[in-house]
């Protein structure tokens, strides 16, 4: 067990490595001289000249790359071309919005998705299996931001039953945060629910052929107790899986709705860094978010044996 | 999307062409879907035709109209007619949709026929082909666009490059379990060159797949290039585009939903049309998913 724990977590590192490259060659490869935009406009080239020594821009890329790397293992990503500050400050700012919305969204995705996928999976081929692939082909299709203003204009601006805009935090203020929170997040729900629900369906139709169910059912267990103890958790693993690689759709979504919703989150520190061409900024947004896509993946690879007993490390 | 009441067979020579068992039937859902994207599409190519005004023409005297029979959807901001900047929206989309689809599979087809051929190669290929994937593709595109400035070709690139890994994964898989074939084997002892096995031998194997996965593709390009064009990082506003005309809808939302409403209704439309063609292709073409209709 221990040996395949420790090569799922080395596994991460060339990861990790490749994608601070690609972040690292986007950046690098741009047309433009990240001295001089720095500098400013008014800047001499002999400041700019003195700037790109300072910053280690005149040494060869492979250098430059290995100490941005080694600045990296020390936790800095580096400084911000627009505020002057540490992109680590902006981001640990700004992270909590995102984070409590991303969590919000996940509970209630399988809140929602699970017993969709499993009601279709029980009537498969019948009229309610039909309507919840339906509802999941729709929530792949309609854009987020759509999503997003439909649920304003019905739940904020007709019924004003939820505010339009804007964010507070849980710790200060736990119902204004669900108020301002329940349409950003609902908004990131449908293509979640839509990809969770599909896939437990899925899985679960192929576990409901396996013999022990048939066996379970000869033996006089309960239909509830079938579908749930013996069906859906060993369907749980695909299930799983699925709500670990849709993350990174989730953080995609994030950026889209935090612009919809106006909330101050890491999506849109992205969008202003985006437009300011701050490229520290972009660089540490993009790593960071890679970062959790690959931790969380981790936790879950890590997690299988848990929810499936058979899988043993 | 699955069978309902009233099935029509697909014509021979296309269920011949992707290799579908004899008798395969197709749903309504399908079909109607087939329909709407049909009309969608050729709505759009004849946009100059159908289109009762000049999507950039400025009508200052008829800003926010809501609709009459000069303007059947209103006008927008700028007393655009929205009917007309719709029409002429879908091209850029439809363009980014297809090119982006074209280019990532025939890119990941490449990459993905040497990576499952050739193991030294397949190491490297799919650690990179995993750090591509671990970057959310918004996020990737946005940042490859904000550096490179907009424009359809760039848009499509950005776009192709998150794309890319998905095909890889799934060419790899199909020629390391078709490499195994007796063919193979029997092309590799005869000492066919390589490429000639890799191009008559695997890829056909890859084409049937190839076909859902690029359907998939163009659905997620359309929704990729509507978000960038959206958060203001697409296409420049002077080509209406979906993404646009919802993006400069956004001010007046509350004022005019339909500014959002319709074009997102037209691309939602269309993307769910192309999705339900996908999950139909897949369908019929693998056996395996048909079991279990994934």
């Amino acid at each position: 067990m221990p040996g395949y724990i420790i090569k799922r977590i080395l596994a991460v590192i060339p990861v990790m490595v490749i994608v601070a490259l690609i972040v690292f060659l986007i950046l690098r490869l741009t047309p433009g001289d990240p001295a001089a935009i720095i500098a400013g406009d008014t800047a001499t080239p002999d400041q700019i000249a003195q700037l790109r020594r300072a910053m280690g821009l005149d040494e060869p890329i492979y250098i430059q790359f290995v100490q941005w790397v080694g600045q990296l293992l020390r936790g800095d990503l580096g400084t911000s071309l627009l505020s002057g500050t540490s992109v680590n400050a902006l981001i640990a700012d700004r992270i909590w919005p995102t984070l409590n919305i991303a969590l919000l969204t996940i509970v209630m995705s399988v809140l929602i998705a699970v017993p969709l996928g499993t009601l279709a999976a029980w009537r498969h081929g019948r009229l309610s299996d039909h309507i919840v692939m339906a509802i999941s082909v729709a929530g792949f299709s309609v854009p987020a931001f759509v999503v997003g203003y439909v649920l304003i204009k019905i739940f904020a601006a007709d019924l004003r039953w939820l505010p339009v805009q804007g964010y507070k935090a849980p710790t200060q203020d736990f119902l204004g945060f669900l108020r301002h929170a329940i349409l950003p997040a609902l908004t990131l729900t449908a293509a979640y629910v839509a990809l969770t629900a599909r896939m437990t369906r899925a899985s679960l139709l192929n576990v409901l052929g396996e013999d022990y169910i048939r066996t379970a059912h000869a033996k006089g267990v309960g239909e509830t107790k079938v579908l749930l103890r013996h069906g859906l958790r060993n369907a749980a693993v695909p299930i799983l899986t699925v709500v670990g690689t849709g993350f990174a759709m989730l953080l995609s979504g994030v950026v889209v709705v935090e612009s919809v919703f106006n909330i101050p989150g890491i999506g849109r520190l992205t969008i202003d860094a985006v437009m300011a061409r701050d490229y520290p900024v972009i660089q540490g947004m993009i790593l960071l978010t890679s970062g959790i896509y690959v931790f969380v993946n981790l936790i879950i690879d890590l997690s299988y044996s848990l929810f499936d007993p058979r899988i043993r490390y | 999307m699955t069978q309902t009441s009233g099935s029509t067979a697909p014509s021979p020579g296309i269920a011949r062409f992707l290799g579908l068992p004899a008798g395969a039937r197709l749903g309504i859902v399908p079909v109607l879907a087939a329909i709407l994207l049909a009309v969608i599409v050729l709505a759009t190519i004849f946009a100059s035709l159908l289109a009762p005004h000049d999507p950039l023409a400025l009508s200052p005297l008829n800003r926010l109209k809501p609709p009459s029979a000069a303007f059947p959807l209103g006008t927008d901001a700028f007393g655009r007619d929205l009917l007309s900047r719709v029409l002429y929206g879908g091209q850029i989309s439809l363009m980014i949709g297809l090119g982006a689809a074209a280019i990532s599979v025939s890119i990941g087809l490449a990459i993905g026929l040497v990576a499952g051929f050739f193991r030294f190669a397949d190491m490297v290929i799919m650690r990179v082909m995993d750090a591509f994937m671990a970057i959310p593709a918004v996020l990737l595109a946005v940042a490859l666009v904000a550096i490179h400035g907009a424009s359809v070709f760039s848009v499509i690139v950005a776009i192709t490059f998150s794309e890319i890994p998905r095909v890889v994964r799934l060419v790899r898989s199909i020629v390391l379990s078709a490499r195994e074939e007796p063919y193979v084997e029997a092309a590799i002892a005869l000492g066919t060159r390589m490429p000639v096995i890799l191009w008559r031998h695997l890829m056909p194997n890859t084409l049937a797949p190839l076909i859902v996965q690029a359907t998939y593709i163009c659905a997620s390009a359309i929704l990729i290039e509507a978000i960038l064009s959206f958060l203001g990082l697409g296409i420049g506003t002077e080509t209406p585009s979906w993404g646009n005309i919802m993006a400069e809808g956004r001010t007046y939302f509350l004022l005019k939903p339909s500014l959002i409403f319709w074009p997102g209704l037209l691309l939602s439309l269309c993307v769910l049309s192309i999705n339900i063609l996908g999950d139909t292709a897949r369908d019929l073409l693998d056996p395996r998913m048909r079991k279990r209709e994934v």
